[in-house]
Order: structure tokens, then sequence, then C-alpha cells
């Protein structure tokens, strides 16, 4: 026994070459590198092109050239002033949307797990909505009071849902019952309302990122610089407990924490989010089951599925501004007519593979 | 690698909310053995091995992992020294197979160290004791039954412990994949030493495996011991609720069942039990 003990397992009577599993893991690890470099060249592209489209169109390389700070005063204050606040905001929540969704698929292990689906981007609406109409209030104070919807909506699917723990299914259904009672609440406040305060309050249901500015974008950034190294770090958490709860706990997670600190980040992701954007429908749900696809099903895909929401958000708001001649339409037009196909197709296919368990 | 880890319980009581399972049970684990326990369902057995495994916490009594409460002990620090491999783990979506082996080096891991050579290496040698390393860049998703048992043992073993405990690892397995996982088990255990706690439902299988038979009803402990000692016509009778015979096995000479059901009678003559029949 003892000759054959010089591998820890003792049962290797020669030792194996790594090479084959180290080559496997560069290989699939370089997949996720290049997938993530060309979709934030895709973004970079993206994001030239909505700095340079408006009422004054800018060429792309005026655009590049006020980025880097040698610009023309003109260019400078149509660029910076009017247009790079909406751009950076659309990155911004996208990626949020995005992060937010794929923490809570994986966590509860079923695609229709993202916040938009679970009914907690209906807490943010309800809670704007009598913000707008009952309460008259507008800008700062609608974003807090639906970031404030969102968490309270979350807590209480949560305790709703909890029975010896959270698992996947009861939640989903807890959340999408939660959701529809809200949305009721948002149609009968709607129905009260006046008409010009009603128009407001849709265009904020739809989501739209009319109302940026340099402020919401610097309150954006402050909790995403928080929220999102947080979400990476627990990213540890999140890939052990994909094998299970069982086989998460022998291999010596603490569970019940773990869970609780990933569906805190995944909510506070989703209500900045919407508080900066609206419930702008679908990004967080199909953002991640897209960048899981385009890295081939590899890790967590945490990082893709952020610029894969990120790319989601501003060419969807790129297409909301300038596809129709003469109206501009609420980004969340857009994503819902992208990501409402998608929502089917999950639904009609779930079952049938057995899915979503 | 030292074999002399201890597990075992004190006077435990498990169970799920309000439904007591098992009751006041002690049990030492013989270390550098395979011990088996074996039972009818819902005896207890998977449950005694999740909460020696400190999936669940005693309503009453202890889980002593070398003689220190395994609830007082650091998670991941138990995890160093004991594996379990759940009755239905859960393989993420489209995941390849030294992945999810390198998942099982996750107590290996620290909050900012990242992936090292040694991970690699016990991935490999897991990879390649349990004869999977061929498979290692294929999606679990596409692998057969047997296939996915060893690569779900593999991860296991890249955690590398000296206490591993299986609940159920041949359920769903036909009977030669069963053989195969439960050679594979044996293997480990005289070869590197690893102390091997099994929950079986297969009386026969758990015989031929078992150095240390434990067999339980209603949450208790009805008899344990090596299964040549241990098994008798009563003792099945009494566990199982069912009457048999015990021949020895022809191949390894432990005690084999051999189930009476209410249309055979108990005669060895088979033109008897033809006549019977008749």
């Amino acid at each position: 026994m003892a000759v054959l003990d010089h591998t820890p397992l003792g049962l290797v009577a020669a030792p194996t070459s790594t090479s084959a599993v180290v080559g496997g893991r560069r290989r699939r690890q370089a997949r996720v590198v290049s997938v993530t470099a060309s979709l934030l060249a895709v973004l970079f592209a993206l994001f030239c092109v909505a700095l340079s489209l408006g009422d004054m169109r800018i060429p792309i390389l005026d655009v590049v050239r006020t980025l880097v700070g040698a610009g023309d005063p003109a260019s400078d204050f149509i660029v910076r002033e009017l247009r790079l606040p909406r751009a950076v905001l659309a990155v911004l929540t996208g990626a949020a949307f995005g992060l937010s969704g794929i923490v809570f698929q994986t966590l509860v292990r079923n695609p229709l797990a993202s916040p938009d689906i679970i009914g907690i981007s209906f807490g943010a609406s309800a809670a704007a909505v009598i913000g707008i109409i009952v309460l008259g209030l507008g800008g700062a104070a609608v974003s807090l009071l639906s970031f404030g919807g969102a968490l309270v909506t979350a807590l209480a699917i949560y305790l709703l849902s909890w029975k010896n723990g959270v698992t996947g299914y009861r939640l989903v259904l807890v959340g999408i019952g939660v959701g529809a009672m809200l949305s009721s609440v948002v149609s009968y406040v709607i129905t009260r309302a006046e008409i010009t305060s009603a128009a407001e309050a849709l265009v904020w249901l739809t989501g739209s990122l009319n109302a940026a500015s340099w402020s919401a974008v610097g309150v954006l950034a402050v909790c995403l610089l928080f929220l999102v190294p947080a979400t990476l770090v627990l990213g540890r958490y999140l890939r052990q407990l994909g094998l299970g709860d069982d086989a998460a706990q022998a291999l010596g997670v603490p569970i019940e924490r773990a869970r609780l600190a990933l569906m805190l980040v995944g909510v506070a992701l989703a209500a900045v989010a919407t508080a900066a954007a609206g419930p702008v429908a679908f990004v967080a749900f199909v953002a991640g089951p897209i960048a899981k696809r385009l890295v081939g099903h590899v890790g967590l895909a945490l990082v893709p599925a952020m610029v894969v929401g990120a790319v989601m958000m501003l060419g969807s708001d790129l297409v909301a501004q300038h596809a129709l001649p003469s109206t501009q339409l609420p980004v969340g037009v857009v994503t819902g007519i992208v990501g409402a196909p998608y929502l089917i197709w999950l639904l009609v296919t779930t079952n049938r593979v057995g899915r979503g368990g | 690698m030292t074999r002399s880890h201890a597990l075992g319980t004190e006077d435990v009581c498990l169970g799920y909310g309000d439904r007591h399972v098992v009751d006041h049970l002690s049990v030492q684990v013989p270390p550098g053995k395979v011990s088996v326990i074996v039972g009818a369902n819902a005896c207890g057995k998977s449950t005694l091995l999740r909460g020696m495994a400190r999936l669940l916490s005693p309503s009453g009594g202890t889980v002593v992992l070398d003689g220190e409460s395994i609830h007082s002990m650091p998670t991941k620090k138990v995890a160093t020294l004991l594996g379990l491999l759940p009755q239905h783990p859960v393989a993420p979506e489209g995941i390849k197979v030294s992945d999810l082996v390198g998942r099982g080096r996750y107590p290996h891991q620290g909050w900012f160290r990242s992936w090292t050579a040694a991970d690699d290496q016990a991935v490999t040698d897991a990879l390649t004791v349990t004869d999977t390393h061929e498979l290692a860049d294929r999606p679990v998703d596409e692998l057969s039954g047997g296939q996915r048992q060893r690569v779900w043992i593999a991860m296991a073993l890249a955690q590398q412990t000296d206490l591993l405990l299986l609940d159920e690892p041949t359920t769903y397995l036909d009977v030669s994949h069963q053989v195969e996982v439960l050679d594979l088990l044996t293997d480990l255990n005289r070869r590197a030493g690893t102390t091997i706690v099994i929950v079986l439902h297969d009386l026969n299988l758990a015989c031929r495996y078992a150095d240390h038979l434990v067999a339980m009803k209603d949450g208790r402990i009805v008899c344990e011991g090596a299964p040549g000692d241990v098994v008798t016509e009563d003792v099945v009778e009494q566990v199982f609720g069912m009457s048999s015979r015990v021949v020895p096995d022809p191949v390894s000479r432990t005690p084999m069942v051999v189930p009476i059901g209410r249309h055979h009678s108990r005669h060895t003559d088979r033109s008897e039990v033809l006549a019977d029949g008749a």
C-alpha cells in the first residue's frame, strides 16, 4: 500500500499527466475570454453608433475623438452632455439586469426565475405608479420608491415560498402569483388617474431611458461599484449550489446563508436598474441564457451575461429611438418584442424536455 | 495520509420538521473499512447518512467526528475530511465532465485562491481512478447512467477525503454497473484506505461488499457486524418483514438472501416447487 501511496488518492500506480485536464480547461477558458471580448467589441461599436445618431448626426470618428477629449466644443456638448448619459445608463442598466437575471436563474435552477418574471419588477412598478399618480412624485423620488417596492416584494416572495428552505418551483409560482396581484394594483391605480399622469406612469412602466442624466448615471454607478464585485465573489457559492443543495452542503457551502446573500445582491441589482430605467422587459430574462449558449455552458457566465444585457439594452434603445422616423418608442417596447417569443418557446419546451425543475 | 478519522453518532435523533425518522441511534463507523447500511424503504438509512454528513441537524444527541461534534466544526473543514455523494446530485446544464469533477475541489480553495496545479492533479487522478479520463471533455448530459455515476464518484474523490459516504450510489444502474461501482469503491478502500459508508437497498450486494453491515428498521439499528455473523433468516424477517432462506453466495461465500414470496414454497427441491405450482 505504501508503494502505491505516492499520489493523494493512493490508487493511481503512476501519476497520470494532467495535460488533458489542463488542456481542456484552458480551451474552455479561452472560449469564454474570446466570446466576452467579441461581445465587448460589439458593445463598443453600438456605443459609438448611439453617440453618433440623433437630430444632428456626428461622424463616428468625431465621436471617438470627443470621447478621448480631442473633439470640437459643439460635438463635445452634444456627445458628452446630451447623448453620453443615455448610452452609459443603457449599458449600466443592461449589465445590472443581465447579472441579476443569471444569478436568479442559476440559484433557483430554473430559467423562468428571472426578476422580471417572478414579480420583483412588478413590485417596483406598483410602488412607482403609486408614487407618480397618487403621491404626485417625480424623478429621484420615484426611483427610490420603486427600489423600495422591489425589495419589499422580493422579501414577501421569499417569505411566502419559504418551507424548510426555498426551492425553485415554489419561488417561481409564488413570484408569478405576487406579480399578478401587483399588476392588478398597477392597473387599478392607472384607471383612476388623470390622463397626463397616467401617460407619465405608462412610459415609466414600459421602461425608458428618456430620463437619463449624469446624476442618475452616478447613483447607479456607485451602487454597481459595490454590487457587481460582491456578486462575482459570491459566484463561488453560486457555482457549488448548482450541484444541488445536498452536494453543495457536503462540499462545505453554508447553503442558506449563501442563498440569502445571492438573493440579496440579485434583488438589489434588479432594483437599482429598475429604479433607473423602469421595469424594462425581458433583458434579465434572456441575457443569461444567451450568454451561456455563447460561451458553451462553461462556468457561470456572469460577466458574459452582463455584457449581453448591456448589448441588448443599448441595441434596443437604438432601435427604439431611430427605427421609426416620426416617433421614439420606450426601450421596453423593443426588448419586449425580442424577449416575448423566447418566453413562449421556453414555456412550450420546458415540460417536454424536463427542464426547469 | 492518516486513516484514523473516527466518525460516529451518540444517541442521535434526526428528522424533518415534526417527523422523527432516526431515534436515539448510536453507531461507530469502523475506520478503514467498508460499512453498508441496509433496511427497508423509509427505515431512516438515508436520513442517518445525511445526519452523519452534517446535512441535517440532530434534534437530540450528536454526530462525532474525531472526538468533536461535527456541527461545531467549520463546515468547510469537515468537507476536507468527509465527502458525501448524495442520492440526487444535479449536473448543471451543459457542464463538461472535468469541470464537474473540479467542483469537488471547493473545500481546498479559498475566496481568493485560484485554481492550482494540485487541483489539476486531483481531478486527473479522480478521472483516472474512475476510468472516466476519456470522458473529460464530454458534457455530462450526454453520458450513460453508469458513466454518469462514475463521474459523480470522481467528483467526490477529487475532494480527497479519508471518509466517503454514498447514498444509494447504485440506484438506476443495471446490475453490471452496480457491481462495477461497488468494485471501484472496494478498490478505493483496499488501496487508499478510505473509510467508506454506503447506503444500499440490495441486501445481497450489501452482504458481498460490506466489511461491516448495519441493518436498520424504524429508525433504529436491528443488528450490526460482519455480514456472515449477523445475516440470518430471522434478521431478514425482522428488517424487511419477508421470509427468506439464507444460503452461502456461490461466488463470495457471503450470506445470500433468497426471498420467499407467496407463490413459492420453502422447499429447495425443484420438482416439489413445480408440483406445488401445479
